[in-house]
């Protein structure tokens, strides 16, 4: 016989999943998670059609690690905001979470189990486009690009890609999470936390530390050389190794978690009225 | 009454920034059907709110039946709350919204089917179980929100306007198992505005006015107490006009009203105990041949309109 939390996340799992995925509200963070693969194919459509070559296999894994911090920093970032942020504060505004909290399940347990539907709805999105974006990207190289995939680095970047994605959405997820219980309007702690992503490489060393991006940048297979005039702004800092940048996204993302169990434990069900 | 068989409030106060909830509340809630009547405002839904943990209050202790509502794991076994919010998760039908949330509760799939089916068998769901909670009216919304409250058969059942929104027929099934979960020795507390299905429903009320407790106890008893409106006494006998004479020489009679077919003397007096005395003596004198003999005032109306009056109209 399962043990009653075990049942009890699975619970909120299922009605979180029912909630959350392929919700009409959320038509927006579908779109977020297409447009990569769209421009990806569009991509390969025209050069598939032109005749001269106007770049290299290599440049074109430049460009996809380009186009990857965009979608960090973009789809990811808000696609992660608008799953993770309407967890709490939707169900607020819905004004359905007092069935929650009439339920004797642990709060700690409720932040748990609606932060793990979150992901698995993030992950369910982001990562199939990030891997279906690196896959068209190269396709027009043909033969050259297969060998790419299997014989050269190809598929371990694409795993690495994958990894960065997947740490992304649990970092970003346990951000939004608390911004959703602690905060009435979560967009404008997100978007304070947006600016600081995005001013990230252009503060000092120290300070870059304390974000998300700075080590999900550490884990991508393929630096990003910053183009001119933003390079002189820009302030190189020393990327942090693979075995200090994961498990310190996932304790940050796990003292985020205690904190929005904390959190759920002290909420109220004040809908306002 | 033992702790463990009550709901008590230890001066709780509430408050939402600068604005009062609730404000001092001592109460001690017995086991029955227990009504909290007051105008819009008056702080029923927040008292309801602060004894199911949904709200903390600013001050003071509450227990239900001696258990902490900030203990939510333990709490929620044993209550179950049906609030006024006319709102549902979105995407589930009727069967499955209770059943998703008794498996909360750690049951098996088949206890938790058993009890889905059962509790929307008793408030006649049965045959819309599988259509979305969505599409259901209002009258059906309001039952599907009473057999979650119940479906997990919970000692204290909190009942916030629960007769909102139901035709004549439903309400009066509903108090009846209002009636039947208080001789069960469940604590019912039911709050609304209707207050002669209030009177209907009570072993007894809680009147609040702006934040305050007005007055608490069995009906009668409260109506006792109040001691600044002289009471009403309908008598019905085959000659009023004899009793309404003898009463015109005492002080404590402000009124004596004959009534209706003239066989009812309506009267009113501050002094019901000299009242009873001197009926006694004018059977004795006068032959008076007495029907009935019943207070006119003693309900929750006029007692809601001696407290509390014009200030929260209500039905």
């Amino acid at each position: 016989m399962k043990r009653l939390w075990i049942r009890q996340i699975a619970g909120v799992l299922r009605l979180e999943l029912k909630r959350t995925a392929f919700s009409k509200r959320g038509w927006w963070i579908y779109c977020l998670a297409i447009g990569p693969v769209i421009v990806a194919l569009l991509h390969w459509l025209i050069e598939s059609h032109s005749h001269s070559v106007r770049h290299s296999l290599g440049e074109d894994s430049v460009v996809f690690a380009g186009m990857f911090l965009f979608f960090l920093r973009g789809s990811i970032f808000f696609g992660c905001m608008g799953i993770f942020t309407s967890l709490f504060r939707g169900e607020m505004l819905e004004k359905t979470l007092h069935y929650y909290f009439m339920t004797p399940l642990r709060r700690e347990l409720l932040a748990a189990g609606k932060y793990l539907a979150g992901l698995v709805v993030a992950l369910a999105l982001f990562l199939p486009s990030v891997a279906a974006t690196f896959l068209l990207l190269g396709r027009h190289f043909g033969a050259a690009w297969t060998d790419y995939l299997v014989h050269g680095p190809g598929l371990g970047q694409l795993g690495s890609y994958l990894l960065v994605a997947t740490l992304a959405c649990i970092g970003y997820g346990a951000v939004f999470l608390v911004c959703g219980l602690v905060y009435k309007n979560p967009m404008i702690p997100a978007a304070v936390v947006w600016v600081w992503e995005a001013l990230n490489p252009f503060l000092p060393a120290l300070l870059k530390k304390i974000s998300i991006l700075f080590y999900l940048k550490s884990l991508c297979p393929v630096e990003v050389p910053a183009t001119p005039p933003f390079s002189v702004m820009v302030i190189e800092a020393d990327p942090t190794s693979p075995w200090i940048a994961v498990p310190g996204l996932l304790a940050v993302a796990a003292i985020l978690l205690i904190y929005a169990g904390i959190s759920a434990r002290q909420a109220e069900i004040n809908y306002g009225e | 009454m033992s702790p463990e068989n009550t709901i008590a409030f230890e001066n709780v106060s509430r408050f939402y920034g600068e604005v009062l909830g609730v404000n001092r509340v001592n109460l001690t809630v017995p086991p029955g059907v227990t009504s909290l009547v007051g105008p819009n405002g008056a702080g029923k839904t927040t008292l309801m709110n602060l004894m199911t943990g949904l709200l903390h209050p600013t001050e003071g202790q509450i227990r239900v039946l001696g258990i902490s509502p900030q203990d939510t794991e333990r709490l929620c076994r044993l209550v179950g709350y049906c609030t006024q919010f006319d709102a549902f998760p979105k995407g589930l039908t009727g069967y499955k919204f209770l059943y998703a949330f008794l498996r909360m509760h750690g049951m098996s799939h088949e206890e938790c089917d058993q009890r889905t089916k059962r509790s929307l068998e008793l408030v006649g769901l049965s045959e819309a179980a599988n259509r979305l909670v969505g599409a259901y009216s209002k009258g059906m919304r309001q039952r599907v929100k009473l057999a979650q409250a119940i479906a997990h058969d919970p000692q204290v059942v909190i009942l916030d306007e629960p007769l909102n929104g139901l035709d004549p027929m439903a309400r009066a099934e509903a108090i009846a198992l209002f009636r039947q979960w208080g001789e069960q020795g469940r604590h019912v507390i039911v709050s609304s505005h209707i207050l002669h299905e209030v009177d209907q429903i009570s072993d007894q009320v809680i009147l609040l006015s702006q934040g305050y407790v007005v007055a608490e106890g069995a009906i009668q008893g409260v109506r006792s107490e109040v001691k600044d409106q002289p009471m009403q006494i309908l008598v019905r006998c085959d000659r009023p006009a004899v009793l309404a004479a003898r009463l015109f020489d005492q002080d404590h009679i402000v009124e004596a009203r004959i009534q209706g077919d003239g066989r009812n003397l309506l009267l009113s007096t501050r002094d019901a105990d000299s009242f009873y005395l001197l009926l006694n003596r004018v059977i004795l004198d006068s032959g008076l041949q007495v029907e009935s003999v019943a207070p006119a005032d003693d309900d929750v109306n006029s007692v809601y309109q001696y407290l509390i009056g014009a200030e929260g109209s209500t039905v």
